[in-house]
């Protein structure tokens, strides 16, 4: 698309359209039919700092699967989220509790990401309307700096910002704001590589700004796309084995 | 003489009987409202110390400037040598650690899903180890609806209204759904021993008990404690001793800029609890005095009021020869007899309906539904001491000032006017 070319010259010129195709050329990367990646996470708090790794199989934004592996407490906990409902077992207790209502809100596993984070994954172009409003470099890269503000009213952050990479179409920098136009939380990401023909961030670093802390690296130690997985992993049945 | 006066106010009982009613009704509701006002603030303030506040609390001061969210990932830690340092420094208190928290308490079906769910708030406390005197202090046997305490680790205490909510009873379990210090979610079983009932509504709609070791792993708090908190051996909250020990054992870590540094605070320097001690003191007081001097205002009255109805006897008096000091000691005289008299009665019927009070109470319950303020459900009065003496203030003093008062004019009547005015 030739608009792209301009894009860098001259920013007052671009449409909405342009922006959408930003958006959708950043969920091609993103988003995948399905995927099993491993990762770690990394919490640093004021008084301690933990690492969770886990192993997560997802199929489109509508289904996933995480297992947590490390450390000792944490291990065999297990999360299902199916369309807009998530549960979660707890190996210890053996029960399988539903998130919901304001639990949604809480942290996952003491991170600077909530359950409603995790959850929403509706595509961006549904959700926000997206606009142009400058450009940047950030870490030597040309971004796009894209204004996303609410169309719908089910949604946890009225308004984004998002720092796209020019030439890659990745996120590089993100922050996401309430209603009242505070500041929530910001997302960097970094360490980009090519897997199979896409681009993708191996490292997030999400930070909770309401929350006392250093933020939550999230690092994807190995990922696969588009791979066989078996259905029965996407049942209530599968938390408990 | 004082034979002679107590003779004539039995023989004209328009003397003595409506002063003395008045007087005794005025001591009565001094009284009363005393004793009242001393049981409301008084229970309020003890049961916040024993379920919440202590005598004197030991936090971090990160903890300490939020309070009242208990927010157990700022908790101290290395609790266990706090508390041993404590009880060694200060011997004369009793020390004990706890953890509050709060939480989704989740209430299984027989296949294992969720039957019912409700907020809960807990306090993790020792109800295991040999030497506790937790369970006194909360008065959790006498508490105790249906089942037992918990004698072993697992085992949980809650609110009978809460068990009644969730549709669980003693033997059965329950999840407590949570936050770890780390900010994890923390799924946790517990098997429920016994309920408890404490008479006040924020405890009971929702109230979760649990040994303080249970806590800990549940909530990944290894020796760690949200609180430390110390009571005087006496059992009663002592200010200005609190202080001396909060500044004791503040002075030791003054200077220290971490935020997780331990610091002491007395009950009356605890955020709205300290403000709601010191205020229920004044309160008291002014409450008691603006009712007292009321109530001396009435009893003035009704003593210028009784020096202006004999008036005609003093012009008698004083015609017959009487001298006008004699004629004024005497009236005070009897003003004495009757505020003594009054003030008696007035006592004890005061002190009598302040012991049903005391006993029997007034249920506010529902009034308190929805309530965030930890009061008890029935309000009691509290009889003092003071309650002994406190109505003969207006009872006597004030009846005597205003004889006193109405009394003046005996000297300003003239012996040559006196005749005419007794025609008239």
């Amino acid at each position: 698309m030739p608009v792209f070319g301009l894009l860098t010259i001259c920013l007052t010129g671009l449409s909405q359209s342009d922006a959408d195709y930003i958006l959708k050329k950043v969920e091609k990367n993103m988003s995948s039919d399905n995927r099993v990646f491993e990762s770690s996470m990394t919490i640093r708090g004021n008084r301690t700092s933990r690492t969770i790794t886990s192993r997560t199989y997802s199929v489109g934004d509508t289904k996933s699967f995480t297992e947590y592996l490390s450390p000792a407490r944490e291990q065999g906990t297990k999360m299902l989220k199916l369309e807009n409902q998530l549960w979660i077992y707890s190996p210890s207790s053996d029960r399988t509790i539903q998130i919901s209502g304001h639990m949604l809100r809480q942290s996952v596993m003491g991170s600077d990401l909530s359950y409603e984070d995790m959850m929403d994954d509706r595509k961006l172009t549904d959700v926000y309307t997206a606009k142009i409003s400058g450009n940047e470099v950030i870490d030597g890269r040309k971004t796009y700096i894209l204004d996303l503000t609410a169309k719908v009213t089910d949604v946890a952050y009225n308004s984004r910002k998002m720092w796209i990479d020019s030439e890659r179409f990745v996120p590089l920098k993100e922050e996401l704001f309430a209603k009242s136009g505070q500041l929530l939380k910001r997302t960097t990401l970094s360490d980009v590589i090519k897997i199979d023909g896409r681009w993708f961030p191996e490292k997030v670093v999400y930070k909770d700004m309401l929350k006392q802390g250093d933020g939550t690296e999230f690092k994807i130690t190995s990922i696969k796309f588009n791979q066989k997985i078996p259905e029965y992993i996407f049942t209530k049945a599968a938390l408990k084995q | 003489m004082i034979r002679f006066l107590l003779k004539g106010l039995i023989r004209d009982q328009s003397r003595s009987r409506i002063p003395v009613i008045v007087v005794a009704t005025g001591v009565t509701l001094t009284v009363l409202l005393h004793t009242y006002i001393k049981g409301i603030m008084g229970d309020t303030i003890e049961m916040n110390a024993r379920f919440s506040n202590g005598h004197i609390k030991v936090m971090t001061k990160a903890y300490a400037e939020n309070m009242d969210q208990a927010p157990n990932d700022l908790a101290l830690l290395g609790a266990g040598k706090l508390l041993s340092d404590l009880e060694n420094q200060f011997p004369e208190m009793e020390w004990a650690a706890r953890i509050q928290f709060g939480g989704l308490v989740d209430a299984p079906d027989a296949n294992g899903e969720t039957k019912a769910q409700g907020p809960a708030m807990g306090i993790g406390l020792d109800l295991l180890s040999q030497r506790t005197q937790e369970p006194g202090r909360l008065n959790l046997v006498k508490s105790l609806v249906r089942g037992k305490m918990p004698e072993k680790h697992g085992e949980v205490l809650i609110s009978e209204q809460f068990a009644v909510k969730l549709k669980v009873n003693p033997g059965e379990k329950i999840t407590l759904i949570g936050s770890t210090m780390n900010g994890s979610m923390s799924i946790h079983n517990y098997l429920i021993s016994g309920t408890v009932s404490f008479g006040s509504h924020i405890l009971d709609r929702g109230s979760v008990m649990a040994d303080i070791e249970d806590v800990r792993s549940a909530l990944d708090m290894s020796d760690a404690a949200g609180e430390i908190i110390g009571f005087f051996g006496n059992g009663f909250y002592d200010d200005e001793s609190a202080l001396e020990v909060s500044e004791k054992f503040n002075s030791a870590y003054s200077g220290n800029p971490d935020e997780y540094t331990p610091v002491m605070k007395t009950l009356s320097q605890q955020g709205s609890m300290g403000q709601y001690v010191k205020m229920s003191d004044y309160m008291a007081n002014y409450i008691a005095l603006v009712f007292i001097i009321a109530m001396s205002l009435v009893l003035w009255n009704a003593g210028l009021l009784g020096g202006l109805r004999r008036y005609g006897e003093v012009g008698l008096r004083l015609a017959m020869g009487e001298e006008k000091g004699h004629v004024y000691r005497t009236l005070i005289y009897e003003s004495v007899v009757i505020g003594i008299i009054g003030s008696v009665i007035g006592t004890i019927l005061g002190l009598f309906f302040a012991w049903l009070l005391q006993k029997y109470g007034i249920n506010i319950s529902k009034m308190m539904e929805g309530s965030s303020i930890m009061m008890p459900s029935i309000i009691r009065a509290r009889i003092t001491p003071a309650d002994y003496y406190l109505g003969f203030i207006p009872g006597l003093i004030s009846t005597v000032i205003g004889t006193m008062l109405s009394g003046i004019g005996i000297y300003k009547r003239q012996t040559a006017k006196l005749f005419k005015e007794l025609e008239a």
